[in-house]
């Protein structure tokens, strides 16, 4: 009886396309995550034709029509957002800026939706042993402090973002594969699961065809809260001063603004933007998450 | 209390963990662990000499259990820079981040369940709509970010605030307790504590408020509703206080995560506390000081996720008093 009241997330043939089908749905039955995919999109774009957008280089340095350093300027046309007290652009730091934080977000997003969603899936499916020393890896890369670490890894293995991305990816993935081994215990017990699996398909087979398309909205949303923590830690490691002094990003600009006193000048237009845009980035993940819970696990729909 | 002891093993193991990782962490480090205290005039036999006095000299496992064996006495080393006992440093400047810490998170959950419950209360109105995306807006703004927009506003324009350090120079106390119920630390705190209760009040405002949401529709709520109560009565007496268990424990697991997510505020406002320690310690590759500072951060967070898995136990009476079904 129970078997039958399961709502079926689709019963014959490959489920993929059905909930692939209903992932790019979501956004438009929820107005959170509609937001949040156009905060993502606006982002994607702006990091495409930065060169467009900014005619000037990033790392620069200007001199005014005088032949004189052109620092702390104030904004205006010729800048927008004014310059550094060396004379940058910060408005072409600013949108260079989103390149590195949209590799720095992807890169972790990645690797940690794809490291939780496998990890999650074997513990889960075959539980036993396998999933007891799963789980054992995962609670104690959950123990260990997440800012701390970072910085102790990049600090001694040498301040680059691909070490960075490191360290967010090495402490993430225990959160998605925790909560997608919760996932897969129930769906294994799932009726459709069990006609494969007396059909005689392989236990591989059950669980990369018929479990892991279903669990794809949840690695997708870990993936999306992925990419606004890994800004957040690469915004934070380099404003410590561990970060990658080769690349232009947003924590890069807030360490430079406050290194060379852009607070008590009270240059709001060199330190300000670059937060609110790490806040953009970030917000539009949880809505996108938030989007999720409302459409894929509807118990609390018209509260 | 089987329970409690599984919790404990359980968190203690994780701690023994997270003390190996780092042991070897440390170890595959670029550079020996003495080229702080090597001298370039030492000849071979001198290096070799040091290294033997340290147990440098022994194999890594034998070197891990001396490590360990150390540790359990809080026998840390001494700082290649400062010259000192790694442990008389971090207990220095332990209180200040305590003090930080725990203030920051109070001020944070008082607020963040009354505005979370207040908010249930308006479920569906304007204000509540516009209440949500502000309040997950503030968790997502880094931390040190807030600190910067609110030091250049209040500091440096309007010069309320001092900008950084534990005390304006030239103070003397007679001892660190006075030093820190005076008026110029609390001077100093504020601003640090303004920027963390920022941050951190998100997460009881809207664990608080979901609670509410789902404890409202209990059945003990209607039963306190057909029993004629008044409405201000079920949601203080009884949809609040069930509604509070979650928010108790993730108190405790907040001091534990806020401990080290301190490295940025404390280093924004320059206050002497463990995490800006741990940040300096690796930027000039003091090993031992680092791994010091990391090691109590990392057994506060061990500590508090143990006192939180008790409090949920004694909190919730499904776990305490569970096992009928």
């Amino acid at each position: 009886m129970a078997e039958r009241a399961e709502p079926a997330p689709a019963r014959t043939g490959w489920p993929l396309l059905p909930v692939l089908r209903r992932m790019a749905a979501m956004p438009l039955k929820d107005p959170f995550a509609f937001a949040g995919v156009l905060i993502y999109l606006l982002f994607a774009l702006v990091a495409l034709f930065a060169a467009e957008l900014a005619p000037l280089d990033p790392m620069e340095i200007l001199f005014t029509k005088a032949g004189k350093l052109a620092a702390n300027v104030p904004p205006g046309a010729e800048f927008p957002l004014g310059t550094t007290n060396l004379g940058r652009d910060i408005y072409a730091q600013l949108i260079y800026g989103t390149r590195s934080a949209l590799a720095v977000g992807l890169s972790a997003a990645i690797i940690v939706a794809t490291v939780g969603t496998i990890v999650g899936l074997v513990a889960g499916y075959f539980g036993g042993t396998t999933d007891a020393v799963l789980m054992r890896i995962a609670d104690m890369a959950l123990s260990l402090p997440f800012l701390p670490f970072v910085i102790v890894l990049t600090g001694f293995l040498g301040a680059s973002t691909s070490n960075i991305v490191l360290a967010v990816a090495l402490l993430l993935w225990p959160n998605s594969a925790r909560v997608i081994r919760s996932q897969v215990l129930t769906l294994r017990e799932r009726a459709y699961v069990e006609a494969a699996r007396v059909t005689g398909a392989s236990a591989w087979r059950i669980l990369f065809v018929h479990i892991a398309p279903n669990i794809l909205p949840l690695s997708f949303v870990y993936a999306a809260i992925a990419i606004g923590w890994a800004i957040i830690t690469e915004a934070s490691v380099s404003f410590l001063g561990f970060g990658d002094s080769g690349s232009v990003s947003w924590g890069m600009m807030l360490q430079d603004a406050f290194a060379s006193q852009a607070l008590s000048r009270g240059q709001y237009a060199w330190f300000v933007p670059p937060g609110i845009c790490i806040v953009l980035v970030v917000v539009a993940g949880f809505f996108i998450s938030r989007g999720y819970e409302e459409v894929f696990m509807p118990r609390l729909r018209g509260r | 209390m089987r329970l409690v002891l599984e919790r404990f093993t359980h968190n203690a193991l994780a701690l023994l963990a997270v003390t190996t990782i780092l042991f070897f962490m440390f170890r595959l480090m670029p550079g020996t662990p003495l080229a702080a205290f090597i001298n370039e005039n030492l000849n071979a036999d001198q290096q070799q000499a040091m290294l033997e006095q340290f147990g440098l000299d022994r194999p890594m496992w034998q070197q891990y259990f001396i490590y360990l064996a150390n540790l359990l006495q809080g026998e840390m080393g001494l700082s290649f820079f400062q010259r000192r006992p790694v442990m008389t440093i971090l207990l220095e400047v332990l209180p200040n981040s305590v003090i930080l810490t725990l203030t920051s998170l109070i001020i944070a959950y008082i607020f963040g369940v009354l505005a979370g419950a207040w908010l249930a209360w308006k479920r569906g109105s304007w204000i509540e709509r516009a209440a949500v995306p502000a309040v997950l807006a503030t968790r997502a703004a880094p931390e040190f970010w807030i600190g910067m927009v609110l030091l250049a506003l209040l500091s440096f324009n309007a010069g309320w605030f001092p900008s950084g350090g534990a005390s304006s120079p030239g103070m003397a106390y007679s001892s660190n307790w006075d030093r820190i119920f005076s008026l110029d630390y609390v001077h100093h705190l504020a601003l640090p504590v303004l920027t963390l209760a920022l941050y951190l009040q998100g997460l009881p405002l809207l664990l608080m408020r979901s609670n509410m949401l789902e404890v409202m529709h209990e059945e003990f709520v209607t039963m306190a509703r057909m029993k004629g109560l008044s409405e201000w009565r079920i949601v203080i007496g009884h949809a609040a206080r069930n509604a509070l268990l979650p928010v108790v424990t993730a108190f405790a697991l907040g001091v534990g995560l806020s401990m080290g997510g301190n490295v940025v505020i404390e280093t924004v406002f320059s206050w002497p506390g463990i995490g800006r320690l741990l940040v300096q310690a690796v930027s000039v590759h003091d090993y031992p000081l680092a791994q010091g500072a990391f090691l109590m951060i990392a057994l506060v967070l061990a500590l508090m996720n143990f006192v939180a898995d008790l409090l949920y136990m004694v909190l919730d009476p499904r776990v305490s008093h569970g096992r009928k079904s």
